[in-house]
């Protein structure tokens, strides 16, 4: 009887165990207890229903575009904290190239891709370069942007904020709706898979993890550290600049202050997707959890009917709670746990 | 004897007017282990970064198999076969161990965008070599490297360098942080290399560990050498002396 306990014990220890072992476990529970508590408190007032799951998912969408790369970065030990003044700018690019110039979208859309090239090669520089906290090149660029796109946006067309009328065939790639459903969901999909297989299948992903492990280790074992980062900083700021011309598409304006908010909801998406602050651990499931939990908390409290005044306060403390657990988890996976591929 | 595989020929550093490394010659046999001894601050950690390629010698030679080479980076060292672990192991704790075991070198299958991590072979050759350097407790690839103790992780370290194409092997300092027997394990896997022809420099402070398996001693002391000799030319007393501080002795000798 005793015996039977024990395996019983045993077994469940086992799974526990196994269980730890998934670097987005956490955050999938988060996922779901969080959901559970909102389809509870404002299930009957439509948070279940079409359009509700359309408004979490959105909202999620246009952030998780932006937070996987973040999360790659932040396993590589980097901030970026200038992804809201690029989403501001590439929106302003689009909006005043054709609908105030009346260029093609297709060349506009090229141009503020390659502001994020540009951004992104610029922050990488200056980390590489003068080994400066990353934290505070990207806040520096992060103003020095914001400031000349809202400059060049009143000086070019009088206004921050410039419509855009036909977006062509553009349209339908970035802002088709069905049901309610935005493409960028798709994107965001998409933006994910393309994520997960780079860090987990190819030998680039190795070395996200190492720089952000330990950046002498990996340079000593030949790892090419600077171009790690720069490949990292620059798609974080592309995909930044990819979700400003969605936006701008989609919403038929661009604005050269839109966008700020990204800043610290990107880096906070990848926190409580499971990414750990100091680097070398984390996954892109995590985030893609981690963004799908701010959504849900963005739009779930609105469902509830209480005063959405509180939401800052629900996320920061999701925000503590998220930190503890990644500390405990990491403790947990280096003392007795195996590790992901 | 034979050419050594490596060479230090009168051998000096200096930083501005700081001469960290006076006119060091030093050498390095294939299947012999070179105990380097020296407190802190003696020279030890100059003359490895010289040999490694971290740093170029302000003055003198470096011979690699007789003919003599310049090292721009550590990858030139790497090229020639030069492995080095350092004291902090260089590895990783929060990736598994095949990661780290291929860290830099790991192995693809497939093309094009379709390229991707050979995790299989991966696995079980890191599995392997671990193994073979004795850690049975490493049974699954996946475990994480901060899952393993000080002692595994050096073994790690050496085998993943000798895996590599190390034919000279520079510990750093490998037993420093390691209890009684897990430092028998790092001793035990020195002394394999070493018979299957490998040439080692062998950095300790602890003189039972450098007598159980050097063949070759040199005494920094700052900066300069203060005795060099072959295992056969010393008692065990007087080697013991020499590393147990043994000021006394080389300074009647006029080393100091």
């Amino acid at each position: 009887m005793s015996n039977a306990l024990d395996q019983t014990k045993h077994l469940w220890t086992r799974v526990l165990e196994r269980l730890f072992s998934i670097p987005w476990i956490g955050p999938a529970a988060a996922a779901v207890v969080i959901y559970g508590f909102f389809a509870i408190t404002g299930g009957d007032k439509g948070f279940l229903s079409l359009i509700g799951t359309a408004g979490w998912l959105n909202t999620a969408a246009e952030l998780g575009i932006i937070a996987i790369p973040v999360g790659l970065l932040m396993i590589a030990g980097e901030f970026d904290l200038s992804t809201g003044s690029v989403v501001g700018a590439a929106s302003i690019i689009v909006a005043l190239g054709t609908g105030f110039y009346g260029l093609p979208i297709l060349l506009t859309f090229g141009v503020a891709i390659c502001l994020g090239i540009g951004v992104g090669a610029f922050n990488a520089f200056l980390v590489n370069r003068t080994r400066l906290p990353s934290f505070i090149v990207t806040l520096a660029s992060n103003f020095l942007l914001a400031g000349t796109a809202l400059g060049l946006s009143r000086l070019i067309a009088g206004s921050s904020n410039v419509s855009l009328r036909d977006a062509s065939f553009m349209e339908p790639i970035l802002a088709a709706k069905i049901w309610g459903f935005n493409v960028s969901i798709l994107w965001w999909m998409l933006a994910a898979l393309l994520a997960t297989w780079v860090l987990r299948q190819t030998r680039f992903g190795n070395w996200v993890y190492a720089v952000g492990g330990n950046a002498d280790s990996a340079r000593r074992a030949g790892v090419p550290v600077t171009r790690v980062r720069l490949v990292l900083f620059i798609w974080t700021a592309v995909s930044a600049a990819f979700v400003g011309a969605l936006s701008a598409v989609m919403y038929n304006q661009g604005n050269a202050v839109a966008g700020q908010g990204y800043v610290f909801q990107t880096a906070i998406a990848a926190v409580i997707g499971g990414v750990l602050l100091s680097g070398g651990f984390g996954s892109v499931i995590g985030v893609v959890f981690g963004t799908a939990i701010y959504g849900i908390v963005s739009l779930g409290l609105f469902y509830t009917g209480w005063p959405t005044d509180w939401l800052q306060t629900f996320i920061g403390g999701l925000l503590v709670l998220a930190v503890l657990t990644n500390n405990i988890i990491r403790e947990m996976a280096v003392n007795r746990t195996r590790a992901r591929r | 004897m034979t050419e050594p595989l490596m060479r230090l020929e009168q051998v000096s550093r200096s930083f501005g007017n700081n001469l960290a490394l006076a006119e060091v010659s030093f050498e390095a046999r294939a299947g012999e282990v070179h105990c380097l001894l020296g407190d802190n601050g003696a020279g030890k950690s100059t003359l490895i970064k010289i040999m490694s390629g971290v740093m170029p010698p302000s003055r003198g030679q470096i011979h690699f198999e007789g003919k003599p080479v310049h090292f721009a980076s550590p990858r030139d060292a790497q090229a020639l076969g030069i492995g080095t672990v350092h004291q902090d192991v260089g590895l990783l704790p929060l990736i598994s161990v095949a990661r780290n075991f291929f860290l830099g070198n790991e192995p693809t299958i497939g093309a094009g965008i379709f390229r991707r991590l050979d995790h299989r072979a991966m696995d079980r050759v890191a599995l392997a070599q671990v193994h073979d350097m004795g850690i049975r407790r490493v049974t699954d690839a996946s475990q994480m490297v901060g899952t393993l103790s000080g002692g595994e992780k050096q073994a790690l370290a050496i085998a993943r360098a000798l895996y590599f194409g190390a034919r000279l092997l520079i510990l750093d300092e490998p037993t420093a942080a390691l209890g009684v027997k897990e430092a028998a394990i790092v001793i035990d896997q020195i002394r394999r290399a070493r018979d299957s022809g490998i040439a080692l420099i062998f950095i300790t402070h602890n003189a039972s560990h450098a007598l159980s398996v050097g063949d070759q001693f040199t005494v920094l002391m700052q900066g300069t050498v203060a005795a060099q000799f072959r295992k056969s030319e010393k008692t065990r007393a007087e080697v013991l002396d020499l590393m147990s501080g043994g000021e006394g002795t080389l300074l009647a000798q006029g080393g100091g």
